[in-house]
C-alpha cells in the first residue's frame, strides 16, 4: 500500500536475499510436514467406528439422561420435581401418581431428549441421586418420536 | 439489483462516473468464521468500504436469561464464545459472586485459572490453524486442531463436555478435578512445548505467510482504543493492557507472567502476540501445577441461589479480549437484566478501517487475525 523510496542497489540486494531465505523458509516448513509423513505413529486420528468396542467415554461425560436403577429396576425418585425446575429448556416432565397407601410417588418420568442441551443441571439439582448422565454418545436416530422417552421402568417407591 | 446501485449501509458518497460495484462475502463463507455477511464495495480488486451485517444466528440469549434462574444462565454462556466456553463461565460466575457475597476456596481458584488458561491455549491454537488455513495452508489447520483436541480431552475428563463445559459455579466449581488432572496437564505441556517449536518453524518464518501478513491491515493505537478493541488485537497495536494484570481477578495477581505486546499493529504482529500468549499461558500453568493445593474444598459450603438486589459487573480477559458481564439483580432467583460485553463485536467494527484501500485477499487475512467468533456477537 505504501510507496517505498529505496535505491536500486538496495532493492537488488533485498531481492537476492529473499530468493535464498524464501525457499529456505519453505523447506523448513516442509521438513515439519515430512517429519509427520515418516512418523505415522505420531498421528493421533481415531479410527472411528472401527474402534467402537474399545472406545470409552470419560466417567463424567454428559450423554443422555438416565435413571439410576438397581438390578430389579427400582429407582430412588420421589417425584419432588427439582430436576424439572432446574432444567433450562423444559425437557423433563415428572408426572407423579399415588400408590395404594395414598402417598405421592413417581408415575412417569418423561424426558424430551430432542430439546435437552445436556447441561447436567438436573443431575446437580437432584437431592436423592436418582438420575445421572449416561456415557452413551451414539444417540442419532431417524425416528423423532423415539426421542421422547419414559425413563423409569417401575413406579417410584416413595 | 443492478450493478449501478449499491445496497444501503455504505456511507461514502458515490461518484457518478465510478465503476464501483459491490459483492457479498458470506454469510456462508469459510473465512468469515461463522454466519457473518460482509458487503464489500469494490473498485476493481481494491476495497473501498466494508459493511458487516450481523444477526444471522441471533438467539436472544440475554433476553432468555431474564426468564431463567441465575444457575440456568451459566450453560447459555457456553453458547456465546464456544472456543473458550470455560472462560465465559468464569466471567458470569464472578459477577454472581459479587452479588452473592461469597468467597472462593483456594483450590477452586487454582482450578479456575488452570482451566481458563487451557481454554486460552485451545482458542489460540484454533487461531493458528485458521490463520494458516485462510492463507491456503490446510496443514496448519490440522496441526492446530491436533493439540487442541488434547486440551478438549482434558476438559472432557474434568467437566464432562468438550465445548459446552458448564463447569464453574458461584463459590467454586461443579466437581473436584480428577486425580490424574495434574499429571495430564503436565504431560500436555511437555508435548505442546515440542509441538509449538514445530509450529513456529512451520509458519512464523514462512515467506508466503510473511508476504501476506507483514504490513497488511494496520490498526493504529488510537483507532484500537477508540473502537474499543481488546485482547491480542489491542496489544498488537502497542497498548499494554490486560485485565489479568490491570484489574486482577481470581489469583492472577499471585502469578508471574508477562503481557506480550507488539507495536506495528499489522496482521503479523497479531499472530506473534497470540503465539507469545500461548507460551505465557504455559508458564502460568506450570506455576499453578507447582502451587496446586492437594487438600481443601473445591466449592464453598454455602450455595446461595439468589443475588442481593443491585448491579454487578465483572470483567475477565478471555482469549479474544475483554469479556464483561453486567447483572441487574432484583428480588427473586432470576436476573432483572443480564448483559454481556463481548470482545468480538468491536473487532468487526474496526474491519472497515483496516481494510480500506487494501485488496480483497487481504481482507481474508485480516478477518483471520481479528479472530472473531460470530455466536458471541449475535448471542
Amino acid at each position: 500500500m505504501t510507496q517505498e523510496n529505496i535505491s536500486t542497489k538496495h532493492y537488488i540486494k533485498r531481492y537476492l536475499k529473499k530468493c535464498i531465505t524464501g525457499p529456505w523458509s519453505l523447506l523448513c516448513g516442509l521438513s515439519v510436514s515430512l517429519k509427520y509423513f515418516f512418523n505415522p505413529k505420531k498421528i493421533v486420528t481415531e479410527q472411528y467406528p472401527e474402534n467402537r468396542k474399545t472406545l470409552k467415554m470419560h466417567e463424567r461425560y454428559r450423554g443422555r439422561l438416565s435413571m439410576v436403577e438397581d438390578a430389579e429396576g427400582n429407582n430412588h425418585c420421589t417425584a419432588c420435581g427439582m430436576c424439572e425446575r432446574a432444567c433450562p429448556n423444559a425437557s423433563i416432565n415428572v408426572q407423579p401418581t399415588k400408590n395404594i397407601a395414598g402417598k405421592k410417588v413417581l408415575g412417569r418420568y418423561v424426558y424430551h431428549f430432542a430439546s435437552c442441551t445436556q447441561c447436567g443441571l438436573c443431575v446437580e439439582a437432584c437431592p436423592f441421586g436418582a438420575i445421572e448422565m449416561s456415557t452413551a454418545f451414539e444417540v442419532a436416530t431417524t425416528d423423532v418420536t423415539s426421542l421422547e422417552m419414559i425413563l423409569n421402568k417401575k413406579e417410584g417407591q416413595g | 439489483m443492478s450493478m449501478t446501485q449499491l445496497p444501503p449501509g455504505f456511507k461514502i458518497t458515490r461518484e457518478t462516473d465510478s465503476e464501483e460495484f459491490f459483492i457479498n462475502m458470506g454469510p456462508q463463507h469459510p473465512s468469515t468464521h461463522g454466519a457473518l455477511r460482509l458487503a464489500l464495495r469494490m473498485d476493481g480488486e481494491t476495497i473501498v468500504e466494508v459493511v458487516p451485517h450481523f444477526g444471522y444466528i441471533h438467539r436472544g440469549l440475554e433476553k432468555q436469561g431474564e426468564s431463567m434462574t441465575y444457575l440456568q444462565y451459566i450453560p447459555m454462556t457456553d453458547r456465546q464464545d464456544y472456543l473458550t466456553a470455560i472462560q465465559n463461565n468464569l466471567g458470569v460466575v464472578l459477577a454472581y459472586e459479587k452479588g452473592m457475597n461469597i468467597g472462593v476456596p483456594e483450590k477452586a481458584e487454582y482450578i479456575r485459572v488452570m482451566l481458563s488458561e487451557l481454554g486460552r491455549i485451545a482458542s489460540h491454537l484454533v487461531f493458528f490453524g485458521c490463520f494458516g488455513g485462510d492463507l491456503g495452508g490446510q496443514t496448519c489447520l490440522l496441526f492446530g486442531f491436533k493439540e487442541r483436541e488434547m486440551v478438549h480431552d482434558i476438559l472432557e475428563e474434568v467437566t464432562g463436555s468438550r465445548l459446552t463445559t458448564n463447569f464453574f459455579r458461584p463459590g467454586g466449581s461443579r466437581f473436584d478435578v480428577p486425580e490424574n488432572f495434574i499429571p495430564r496437564v503436565k504431560a500436555f505441556l511437555d508435548h505442546l512445548e515440542g509441538a509449538m517449536k514445530d509450529y513456529e518453524r512451520f509458519l512464523s518464518k514462512n515467506v508466503i505467510a510473511l508476504e501476506r501478513s507483514v504490513g497488511i491491515g494496520i490498526l493504529s493505537k488510537e483507532d484500537a482504543i477508540a473502537f474499543g478493541c481488546s485482547g491480542p488485537v489491542l496489544r498488537a497495536s502497542g497498548v499494554d493492557f490486560d485485565v489479568r494484570r490491570a484489574n486482577p481477578y481470581s489469583i492472577y495477581d499471585q502469578l508471574d507472567f508477562e503481557v506480550p505486546i507488539a507495536h506495528n499493529g499489522d496482521c503479523h504482529d497479531r499472530y506473534n502476540v497470540r503465539i507469545a500468549e500461548i507460551h505465557e499461558s504455559m508458564k502460568i500453568l506450570r506455576q499453578c501445577i507447582e502451587k496446586f493445593p492437594k487438600e481443601g474444598p473445591y466449592r464453598s459450603k454455602e450455595k446461595p441461589v439468589k443475588l442481593n438486589p443491585g448491579r454487578y459487573y465483572s470483567e475477565i480477559e478471555t482469549a479474544k479480549g475483554l469479556y464483561g458481564t453486567y447483572v441487574v439483580a432484583a428480588s427473586g432467583d432470576k436476573p432483572y437484566r443480564i448483559h454481556t460485553r463481548g470482545p468480538s463485536f468491536p473487532h468487526i467494527g474496526v474491519l472497515n478501517k483496516m481494510c480500506q484501500g487494501g485488496k480483497i485477499s487481504d481482507l481474508v487475512v485480516v478477518m483471520a487475525t481479528l479472530d472473531p467468533v460470530i455466536p458471541e456477537i449475535d448471542r
